[in-house]
């Protein structure tokens, strides 16, 4: 009998094209999606070398990070950045790449818009000039962040030069809790392994709970993965994967469809697969979750309290937990639910997706925003903007004080001047609460859309359950 | 890209964990459609106040360090977002190596396309390590990759360990793209078994 496979071992050996003496594999990649901020040095290093693109209707061109989220029909001020996004425009049409412009309805953050258009697919092998590439292993593709080096390779030979990663499951046995959701189990499986737990490995995400997690949240789960250090995460593809992909536009059609269901019915991890590295974790004992420090890895339940550094022993960690206490300006012994917030932002390629605006829209609904905050919304994507829109959500939104934006990156990265000032405090749906991430100065707290609107309104990290 | 046969010189102390490339480079940095230049916003945060005066206390500031060449760091450097502009600050300031307990992966990949050598060690040799480099231009480092050592000041010689197709492509300043070029037929061959056996992919 053949030796049985995992999910990972599948993809990986369907793509790879050649094997080095030394182990070094030659793997064939089947998709890229590129934008602005890691793409412009590598389509000048093909220009300098003289080399075209090689399978230019593989690539998917769109601006994200550093574009506007507020109204488009003015021009970009920012010098730099119209520089950088005409240049994204010129790139494409220079190399005849399929492009999607910012004023199109499916312009989107890269992560939300491969899934949306289709684009992602079971299966694949697919690299991205951003570390959250990781999101689209809710397909069971097997996905890359890059750097442009990178990039540059995947245009001009379709492949990457890579070793095999080290197979590592997380099984999250039983259900949630009410009011418990993917975001949660992100950040709790990254408390527990820690930011370089998955360092060297592809995690693949197993168990009840993860099969009852629907596709966006299953796109939550796998694009926190890289902050738990891996290379990527997977989740085994099922009928809730097909019945999110068919029809979209760029997935198979008719016989080609029926012929791809066949095979990736075939992807799952075969019983008795071996793992490199295994965690399970109890479903039912997790709470909403909240970051409190400067590491995603730094985080409690709402119920918790800010940790004392002086029972670490470890003088590294120490110093780090001090110097995080000290940035965020809370004090050991604080309880969560007494830091107040300035801004809330809701959006990002974690959280921007139709039910996540949903989730925040249910705790906003009939409220209003606490006084002196600034609360934003950003939808991922013209189309899941459009799609709140057709639901109401906008109007639920605005009603209650948020401010309603056009898709983009915005404050998760804070290059477009969506930001945080100086000693300003956060709730975010987003996924790095590092030093500076939403703006130099800035602090940010990590949780789920319904969190993040529960601070919007209670003006205070809070239980949202207590608002439901 | 630039070779990486062997380096001498002063390495800073930098025992901060989790060393991210927002820290090492911040996204408003990400603007620029070059690769050269960013070397003056290398930890920006750490390294300027907020009027743009230098932080005299943060370590590359310091007279002794200013002209680094070496880091020796804490455990997972370089986590975080794929910015190729971390290595590539660091590589405009003048750091060519970087010893530490580990790496984050995508930052590993990315240092190694720059001819940048990361040396992962454990925590007790980076501490020894760390210990010389507390002693600024007193105690200078020596790197030779081809012989997988570094030299401290007082002579001892520590081995280290590198996946054997990197130190190849950094002794030889292999262009990776050129190097997967000569397999042109091969992934010509897969390309049209794929489309074969999986149209739609």
């Amino acid at each position: 009998m053949a030796q049985p496979k995992t999910l990972f071992d599948k993809i990986w050996e369907s793509h790879v094209v050649d094997v080095q003496e030394d182990g070094t594999c030659l793997l064939y990649i089947d998709r890229q999606i590129i934008h602005e901020i890691t793409s412009a040095q590598a389509f000048e290093g093909l220009r300098e070398a003289g080399r075209k693109v090689r399978r230019p209707e593989a690539q998917l061109l769109v601006p994200d990070h550093n574009v506007p989220t507020t109204d488009r029909s003015l021009p970009i001020e920012n010098e730099e950045s119209r520089i950088q996004i005409d240049l994204l425009k010129e790139n494409a049409e220079a190399f005849g790449l399929p492009y999607i412009e910012l004023n199109d309805i499916r312009q989107g953050i890269v992560h939300v818009i491969g899934p949306e258009q289709g684009f992602t697919l079971p299966g694949l092998t697919m690299a991205c000039g951003d570390s959250h590439t990781s999101t689209h292993g809710a397909f069971g593709c097997l996905a890359f962040g890059i750097g442009t080096s990178e990039v540059e390779h995947v245009l001009a030979t379709q492949s990457l030069i890579q070793r095999p990663a080290k197979n590592m499951r997380v099984t999250v046995d039983g259900a949630l809790p009410q009011g418990v959701v993917a975001k949660d189990l992100a950040l709790a499986i990254i408390g527990a392994i820690g930011t370089a737990g998955g360092t060297g490995c592809v995690i693949e995400y197993a168990g009840k709970a993860v099969e009852d997690l629907s596709m966006e949240g299953r796109m939550t789960l796998c694009n926190m993965t890289i902050e738990g250090g891996a290379r990527a995460g997977l989740v085994a593809p099922d009928q809730a994967t097909f019945d999110y992909v068919k029809g979209r536009p760029m997935a198979p059609k008719g016989a080609a469809w029926e012929q791809a269901e066949a095979y990736w019915r075939t992807l799952p991890s075969d019983p008795g697969a071996e793992y490199d590295k295994e965690v399970t974790i109890a479903a039912d004992s997790i709470e909403p979750q909240v970051t409190w420090g400067t590491s995603p890895e730094m985080v409690l339940p709402i119920s918790g309290s800010v940790p004392d550094p002086s029972g670490e022993d470890d003088g590294n960690r120490r110093r780090s937990l001090e110097r995080a206490i000290d940035y965020m300006g809370l004090e050991a012994g604080q309880a969560l639910t007494d830091i107040r917030v300035d801004r809330v932002f809701i959006g990002s390629c974690t959280n921007s997706r139709i039910e996540d605006l949903r989730a925040a829209a249910a705790v906003a609904r009939g409220r209003s925003i606490a006084a002196g905050v600034h609360a934003m919304v950003v939808p991922g994507s013209g189309l899941v903007k459009h799609q709140a829109e057709e639901e109401g959500l906008d109007a639920v939104f605005k009603e209650a004080g948020f401010d309603w934006r056009e898709p983009g990156c915005s404050m998760c990265i804070a290059m477009n001047g969506d930001m945080l000032q100086p000693g300003e405090r956060s709730a975010s749906t987003s996924n790095r609460n590092f030093e500076g991430r939403q703006g130099p100065g800035g602090r940010t707290h990590l949780m789920s859309p319904a969190m993040a609107a529960a601070a919007a309104v209670n003006g205070r990290l809070s239980d949202h359950r207590q608002l439901l | 890209m630039e070779k990486f046969n062997t380096l001498q010189g002063i390495a800073a102390p930098f025992p901060m964990v989790n060393v991210d490339t927002d820290r090492i480079i911040p996204a408003r940095f990400l603007k620029t459609i070059k690769k050269t230049g960013l070397g003056k916003n290398l930890f920006n945060e750490l390294r300027y106040n907020e009027d743009g005066s230098e932080k005299p206390e943060f370590i590359l500031n310091k007279p002794a360090y200013r002209e680094a060449r070496i880091l020796v760091a804490g455990d997972n450097f370089g986590c975080g977002s794929s910015r190729e502009h971390a290595p590539w600050a660091l590589i405009d300031f003048g750091i060519r190596c970087v010893i530490a307990p580990s790496f984050a992966d995508i930052f590993n990949n990315n240092a190694s396309k720059n001819g940048m050598l990361l040396i992962a060690l454990p925590q007790e040799t980076v501490d020894r390590l760390m210990e010389d480099a507390e002693k600024g231009g007193n105690a200078r480092l020596s790197v030779d990759l081809e012989k997988q050592q570094i030299v401290r000041p007082d002579g001892e010689v520590i081995d280290f360990d590198i996946d054997p197709f990197k130190k190849h492509c950094l002794l030889n300043g292999l262009d990776d793209i050129a190097l997967t070029l000569q397999k042109d037929d091969r992934i010509g061959a897969f390309e049209e078994a794929r489309k074969a056996a999986q149209p739609w992919a």
